[in-house]
């Protein structure tokens, strides 16, 4: 899905248009946060599993070309063909020769924000062939010609009146139906026609195991299995970054992985897949598409732990109340906003600065990312490399020359002061973007540092 | 024990009653504390804008004013964590290194290591605490929801102290502001919708102030209920733990 080049702060903006939306946003996903707190308090072990995943992460990373090579062995070994794209385009184009070669041109298609970042659908579009998502929030926002909005909830930002139009419209639903079973019906007899016919289903990838060459995909709704038991071939894409060693090791993501996301113990469906069935054909396709170069990045490597759990959006008092389509991003969120600028920085200058610092990210995420610490460096790396606007560079370095000479410093002060007191609509004006809905602090006539003076020296 | 006061900029600017405050609760309880004068700004509103490479500046000024001391005590969770992760020094990274030991924001400061335990204060009113983010992810200074762990709460250990006063409880114990620093200003809907939302929860709760360790904080949200026309009031906590009958 292609999108405009507004910024993230004119997006949130148009989002806060309607605040009765912001507020039911903000309440959703704040209600995820607290079936996300209920659960993992339940587990007097949460802090060690996090530990113990973040570590597990952190020598995958580290060996990665050496557990990659392991995985493609093992799964050749059972019978999978192997892939490996360096980017976007030669994932596409590798899904499509696939595709071509057993002359199909329809795909259902299960979660995979893989698919997104590389704008899968969109390729396969230009060149014939029909994709339907068939996660129920994913066939929604595909309905409605939108982006997801959330990695784990595709459409959490729309109404259930909203989908009522949207399936009465393509789904042929009663017009003004929104009951939610009756919907998810509709979608489910919808969805059942597509799994029937299609030849070629490709799912995402949750872990890899570089130990047995499986992977395994986790689905509430069990449409991955669905779509990919019946058809001939199954592709699975995979980010190089979702490999884990051993076997074993799915016994601390899996407890961490849903309850981070929903505060479920563990998603309904975790599949494991590992040989094709009798006559049928497994593909798996392993892409970097910029993690080699993030994983080059030092201060942003362990970004490339995450498990695409969404605990960091669901915390996070911006994404809130921006929705997930102000980030312009596949991923949106804090976690989106350090990966993206990796992808093309220039693009995506914005995002670290959409953020307070304020640091839940960082303690809800399962895997220990110093998401908002990342945020702080990407924004130096940003202003290094150039995306700073002129207007702010010159306020900063402004700035950093009046608190770097005292004297000046308690001369723009006073002077700032005495502005303020006897001219109040100087700093009080709709120009002021604090005072388009904040009063200004009152200024004193007497600085601290001014009553110091006369009181203790 | 010699300790150094660090006034942030705007403390020093707008809110100097919070920085008497803070100046006469360390002397009423004996200690020996000095302002240096030529302070200005712990370049934090630099930094966190992604220009952390023109705060030389305040970094040096900052090792010059402070480095003589055996403690930096300051009125500011957000400034204070700037220090501790950010001070550095071309000319003396050794007394850079030995400040960002020895800088301490007030709360933290009296129950660690004055280790205060009883305050003679009095403050009758409901008042609502807001848990500044970096006071308490960055700092610590009290539990985080987010993780699973023993609670407890350094600034409540303070305000439990106090004569009189009424803690009332928040439906959302540790929820930014949306102060941000430039982020109030580049980002003004959510930065807006942030503050409103935060002080609808203590007021809902009856609170008459609303309290903080940080005034960042506290502006930020003192803008939005003078906007309404609330009679909420903000003041920060070194104003109630320095409130005599």
């Amino acid at each position: 899905m292609k999108q405009s080049t507004m910024d993230h702060a004119a997006r949130a903006n148009d989002f806060n248009r309607d605040e009765e939306r912001v507020n039911w946003h903000d309440e959703t996903l704040w209600w995820i946060r607290q079936k996300r707190d209920l659960s993992v308090n339940r587990l007097p072990e949460w802090e060690e599993l996090r530990e113990a995943a973040s570590q597990i992460k952190h020598n995958a990373l580290s060996n990665l070309h050496g557990y990659l090579q392991a995985f493609e062995a093992n799964a050749i070994a059972n019978g999978v063909k192997v892939h490996w794209a360096a980017n976007a385009d030669e994932h596409n184009r590798i899904v499509h020769n696939i595709l071509k070669s057993h002359g199909i041109n329809r795909m259902v298609k299960s979660k995979s924000m893989l698919t997104e970042e590389c704008h899968l659908n969109d390729y396969l579009a230009e060149n014939g062939i029909e994709v339907i998502d068939s996660d129920l929030g994913e066939r929604i926002v595909q309905l409605a010609n939108e982006p997801p909005s959330h990695i784990v909830l595709p459409c959490i930002h729309k109404k259930k009146g909203e989908i009522g139009d949207l399936f009465h419209r393509h789904l042929g639903s009663a017009e003004g139906e929104t009951d939610p079973q009756v919907l998810t019906e509709t979608a489910r007899q919808h969805l059942r026609e597509v799994f029937l016919t299609r030849k070629a289903a490709l799912t995402g990838v949750n872990f890899a195991v570089a130990e047995t060459g499986e992977f395994v995909v986790c689905t509430n709704e069990g449409n991955a299995d669905m779509g990919a038991h019946l058809a001939d071939v199954h592709i699975a894409a995979m980010g190089i970054e979702k490999i884990i060693p051993l076997r074993k090791h799915l016994s601390i993501f899996l407890r961490l992985l849903t309850r981070s996301a929903t505060g479920q113990p563990i998603t309904t469906y975790s599949s494991h897949f590992k040989t094709p069935a009798a006559g049928k054909e497994m593909h798996v396709i392993l892409v970097d598409n910029g993690r080699s170069t993030q994983l080059g990045r030092e201060d942003f490597r362990n970004s490339l732990k995450c498990i695409r759990c969404g605990a960091c959006m669901n915390t996070c008092p911006v994404y809130r109340r921006s929705g997930g389509h102000s980030y312009h991003s596949a991923i949106a969120g804090p976690i989106g906003s350090i990966l993206a600028p990796n992808l093309d920085m220039k693009q995506h200058a914005d995002l670290p600065f959409a953020s307070t610092l304020c640091g839940s990210c960082s303690n809800v995420c399962p895997v220990k990312i110093d998401i908002h610490d990342q945020l702080y460096k990407w924004r130096q790396v940003i202003v290094k490399e150039g995306y700073a606007p002129e207007a702010k560079k010159l306020m900063m370095k402004g700035m950093a020359l009046t608190l770097s000479s005292p004297a000046f410093y308690r001369f723009a002060g006073k002077a700032g002061r005495t502005v303020m007191r006897l001219a109040p609509f100087a700093a009080g004006n709709k120009l002021n973007p604090w005072y388009n809905q904040r009063d200004m602090p009152e200024a004193p006539a007497q600085s601290f540092a001014e009553w110091y003076k006369k009181n203790r020296l | 024990m010699r300790i150094g006061l660090f006034i942030p900029c705007y403390v020093d600017q707008f809110y100097p009653k919070a920085a008497i405050a803070t100046l006469q609760l360390l002397e009423k309880l004996g200690l020996d504390v000095d302002f240096p004068l030529r302070q200005t700004c712990c370049g934090q509103p630099m930094a966190n804008s992604g220009f952390e490479h023109l705060t030389g500046g305040c970094n040096e000024l900052f090792v010059d004013n402070f480095a003589a001391f055996d403690y930096i005590v300051c009125p500011s969770g957000s400034c204070t964590l700037h220090i501790k992760q950010h001070l550095h020094s071309h000319k003396n990274e050794a007394a850079a290194t030995a400040i960002r030991g020895k800088v301490y924001e007030l709360v933290e400061f009296l129950t660690d290591i004055i280790k205060v335990k009883h305050l003679e204060a009095s403050f009758p009113h409901k008042v609502g605490l807001h848990q500044s983010c970096h006071g308490q992810r960055g700092l610590h200074l009290s539990q985080m929801t987010e993780l699973v762990a023993a609670p407890y709460s350094k600034p409540m250990q303070l305000l439990n102290m106090v004569k009189g006063i009424n803690m009332v409880p928040l439906k959302r114990a540790d929820e930014c502001c949306g102060f941000g620093g430039t982020f109030c200003v580049t980002e003004e809907a959510v930065s807006v919708k942030m503050g409103k939302d935060r002080v609808e929860d203590h007021v809902v709760a009856g609170a008459e102030y609303i309290t903080a360790a940080d005034l960042s904080c506290l502006m930020h949200m003192e803008g939005i209920l003078r906007r309404q026309n609330s009679p909420v009031k903000v003041i920060h906590i070194a104003q109630i733990l320095n409130a005599a009958l």
